[in-house]
């Protein structure tokens, strides 16, 4: 079969198409309803073909198109066939006669065909968001409004929220699906079918998502705050159904990792000898499988109300905006911590890799991520100090919030004690650790602040809010991402990147969001608000945002220099050594590329996983291959 | 040449699937975390039914509603997790006839819960009818603002529960005629009756929220 056949036959063009006619089928099948019924066109209606088309009918469409996506890309397939009671086995490999890579473009069951799926998908949409950042920040480096509208700056700058999210959920699909099963001698998750369907249901929502700003955008931001929302274009609404719709893909997949880890590890692994990555994946997930269902509550009412007319949020009808914020964080303060606990498993990962040192207070860090899961729960009203809540509770947020930093601070001393007289070497992903150290420790200390009753009611909306959730989401999750994408590339691709483009890479992107990230806060406290597209000159501004703008343009390029290096390097970098990094953990004790079926002869852990340097001690031992194989 | 590689995958991927008892732990374990999951769901909808229905004046409140027809469609819930218990029972003892005839009934008893809901308290149709003095439609219309919004909420969530139930139990019944499950190996059943339990448990705690706690008003 030729190369352009398997493209335009694989599950992400027969998806897209099944989702573009499921659509129009979920519109045409409400509209000759309604007009069966009567109705006239009500909501923010849609011109389709030349016809009005109701708001209903259309959320409507989208839902059924979320599920012709599926259908057609065939996620759904082995289900279908369940339900009417035939057999379905698991197939592996390529289907016969296609090539190897063509089970990228397609539903693949194993687990590191889903994970580079989610970690290309979430490296596109970070280009995606990072377009759109780049587009509003070149717009606000000078006064006055230069190419944009209003209209446009509000509509990016909520998509860059929503996109950069789903970038990052992706990004921690991509390393627990990927390394989770490896890590603990697994041969795929418990879940195979549900692991797809973790992945596939995604595509959909990001495409729902990017939809939005071609039907009018919105100007909500990504938190979609009530009754804004209710106001708002239609953009909107395909806006809260992919973020509602993506959260399916939280749960399935926060599911599969924690009973994979509960019921697959290998023999000797118990929970305080897994590798600390798995640690921070089952904290993670903890939090995605409950917290995710609060916010679906409030995205499907705000949905319902905009649809359907039923009231929840608006005041006109006795509804309670405040009501909205705390059902919207319980979910999204919560998910910062999904965000950055795999991150930070990652840092926690390759310290000791890099400086042959026992990772310093293992029991300790893999506790505190449960902590911070746990606190991540009573915080999240410290978003919503100015809401007008009730005074009470403001004592109570402000004093769980700040609660947070202990286990945080655990795991900072943990690193710190784990360099402590380390034998450091300084590869790119060692550069990346540091980087992300230094860089969540900015995010870290100005948390604090805001968390503070009363300098948040100064700094509450401005531009040190920025500064401060950039520096946490770049220090808790991009730098590690990167970190991690380097470290397991070899692993991934069984070639060894560039070095020299690593390191570029690395010394563009930690300047340039230092000066990025302190640039944002020092605007904050001179006064600018954030989400708003203009600013007046003369107030002192004007070079700050300059110099924000060009560090925001290093670091896409720099992003660039990173892709374009995986991209070459696939094809002409030398094969990698098997353990190129001299670590412990048994996915490097395996080929690279790894298996299909990751572990031909199961392992036994007889040890610690940590003690690098420590004499005549292992971590595992490969059972002895079975005689005449 | 490619289809004996076909072949060679076909036997990995055999040779590779979890042993039955390993995926019927994790199976287990899987239904009870996305059971736990939705506690969440139902439980951020009880928390927007107590902040919403919450007058200044009258505290706690509570829409008019037929207390007679939420005693028989209540009734009628529970009963069908009789039934459906009876069901995974037989399985265990190998009765083919009274699973079958359980599934069936519990889903009888769950499209009365349905229609009870969506047809008559909802009232999609707009009929009117008494029977025994008993109003038997109710009068809650989407526009009646907070009171109605997060009624129609709460009885929505939990009839496409419900009605996701029937059809589980419809399909479980289907493969079941069919012989599909044994007396030692019946996941789809297991998960069945745990399903259908737990959508009647859910509506333990809706059932009070929105028929029996607070003082009954018109509107708000």
């Amino acid at each position: 079969m030729g190369k352009l056949r398997i493209i335009l036959t694989s599950a992400y063009v027969r998806g897209l198409i099944g989702q573009l006619v499921g659509t129009l089928l979920g519109i045409g099948f409400l509209e000759a309803i309604r007009g069966a019924m009567g109705l006239s066109p009500t909501g923010a209606t849609f011109n389709l073909f030349g016809t009005e088309v109701a708001e209903s009918s259309f959320v409507f469409g989208a839902i059924i198109g979320v599920i012709g996506f599926l259908s057609a890309a065939g996620v759904l397939t082995d289900w279908f066939k369940w339900m009417i009671g035939l057999k379905t086995p698991l197939n592996h490999g390529a289907p016969a006669g296609k090539p190897e890579w063509s089970r990228y473009l397609n539903v693949d069951v194993n687990h590191k065909v889903i994970g580079i799926q989610y970690g290309i998908t979430s490296i596109l949409v970070l280009l995606v968001g990072g377009i759109f950042a780049i587009i509003f920040r070149i717009e606000l480096a000078q006064p006055g409004m230069q190419w944009l509208t209003n209209d446009q700056y509000n509509t990016l700058f909520s998509a860059h929220g929503i996109v950069m999210i789903a970038s990052i959920l992706l990004g921690v699909g991509a390393m627990t699906n990927y390394l989770v099963p490896l890590m603990i001698g697994a041969s795929d998750m418990a879940f195979p079918r549900l692991n797809a369907f973790s992945y596939w249901v995604g595509v959909p929502s990001v495409v729902l998502i990017l939809a939005g700003m071609a039907v009018g955008g919105w100007d909500t931001g990504w938190v979609g705050y009530a009754p804004l929302s209710l106001r708002a274009p239609l953009g909107v609404q395909l806006f809260l159904l992919g973020f509602w719709i993506n959260g399916f893909s939280s749960i399935a997949s926060a599911i599969n990792v924690i009973v994979t880890t509960a019921t697959m590890r290998a023999k000797g692994m118990t929970w305080f000898r897994m590798p600390i990555f798995v640690w921070a994946a089952v904290a993670a997930s903890l939090i995605q499988f409950t917290a995710t269902q609060t916010v679906g509550v409030a995205l499907m009412m705000s949905i319902a109300e905009r649809a359907i007319g039923l009231n929840f949020f608006s005041p006109v009808g006795g509804g309670n905006p405040i009501l909205y914020q705390h059902l919207f964080w319980f979910y999204s303060h919560p998910v910062v911590y999904v965000f950055v606990l795999p991150g930070l498993g990652v840092i926690s990962e390759l310290l000791p890799v890099f400086t042959r040192k026992p990772l310093f207070g293992y029991k300790w860090i893999a506790l505190s991520s449960l902590g911070i899961a746990l606190v991540g729960f009573l915080v999240w009203a410290h978003h919503m100090f100015t809401a007008g809540m009730a005074d009470s509770l403001r004592y109570l947020f402000m004093f769980t919030t700040m609660f947070v930093a202990i286990p945080t601070g655990v795991k900072f001393f943990s690193w710190v004690a784990t360099l402590w007289e380390g034998k450091m070497s300084f590869e790119t992903p060692m550069l990346f650790t540091l980087g992300a150290i230094s860089v969540f420790l900015i995010g870290g200390i100005s948390g604090p602040i805001l968390g503070t009753v009363p300098t948040d009611l100064h700094l509450h909306d401005s531009y040190w809010v920025v500064g401060h959730f950039h520096a946490t989401m770049f220090g808790g999750f991009i730098f590690p991402f990167f970190a991690a994408l380097y470290y397991w590339y070899p692993k991934i691709t069984g070639r060894m990147y560039k070095e020299s483009l690593g390191r570029l890479h690395f010394w563009l992107m930690v300047p340039g969001f230092w000066v990025m990230s302190f640039g944002q806060m020092s605007l904050g406290i001179a006064g600018m608000r954030r989400r708003i597209a203009d600013y007046e000159a003369g107030l002192g501004f004007e070079a700050t945002h300059i110099l924000v703008t060009m560090a925001a343009l290093v670091i896409g390029w720099s992003v660039l220099i990173m892709v374009y290096n995986f991209i070459s390097s696939a094809r002409t970098q030398e094969k990698a050594a098997t353990n190129p990094w001299r670590s412990r953990s048994p996915e490097w004790q395996i080929p690279s590329p790894a298996p299909e079926f990751n572990y031909d002869v199961p392992f036994e852990v007889v040890g610690d996983p940590y003690d690098y340097g420590l004499d005549e001690s292992t971590y595992i031992q490969m059972a002895p291959a079975p005689a005449g194989d | 040449m490619s289809s004996m590689i076909a072949n060679t995958h076909e036997e990995h991927a055999h040779s590779h699937e979890l042993p039955w008892p390993e995926q019927l732990k994790a199976n287990r374990l899987g239904l009870w975390l996305f059971m736990l999951s939705e506690v969440f769901l139902f439980a951020a909808l009880l928390v927007a039914r107590f902040v919403l229905w919450n007058d200044p004046v009258l505290g706690v409140v509570r829409p008019e509603l037929s207390q007679e027809l939420g005693l028989i469609t209540t009734t009628v819930l529970l009963l069908s997790s009789f039934f459906m218990n009876r069901a995974e029972t037989a399985m265990g003892q190998n009765d083919q006839k009274r699973f079958l005839s359980g599934l069936l009934t519990t889903a009888v008893l769950g499209t009365a819960f349905f229609i009870g809901v969506v047809v008559m308290e909802w009232n999609i149709f707009g009929l009117q009818g008494e029977l025994f003095g008993i109003e038997l439609f109710g009068h809650l219309r989407p526009s009646d603002g907070v009171i109605s919004g997060i009624f129609f909420a709460m009885t929505g969530m939990h009839a496409l529960h419900v009605l996701s139930g029937i059809v589980f139990i419809m399909i479980v019944w289907n493969n079941g005629r069919r012989g599909l499950y044994t007396q030692e190996k019946h996941w789809g059943v297991e998960a069945c009756a745990i399903y259908w339990h737990y959508v009647d448990v859910v509506w333990v705690f809706f059932y009070p929220a929105l028929y029996l706690i607070g003082t009954a008003v018109h509107a708000m």
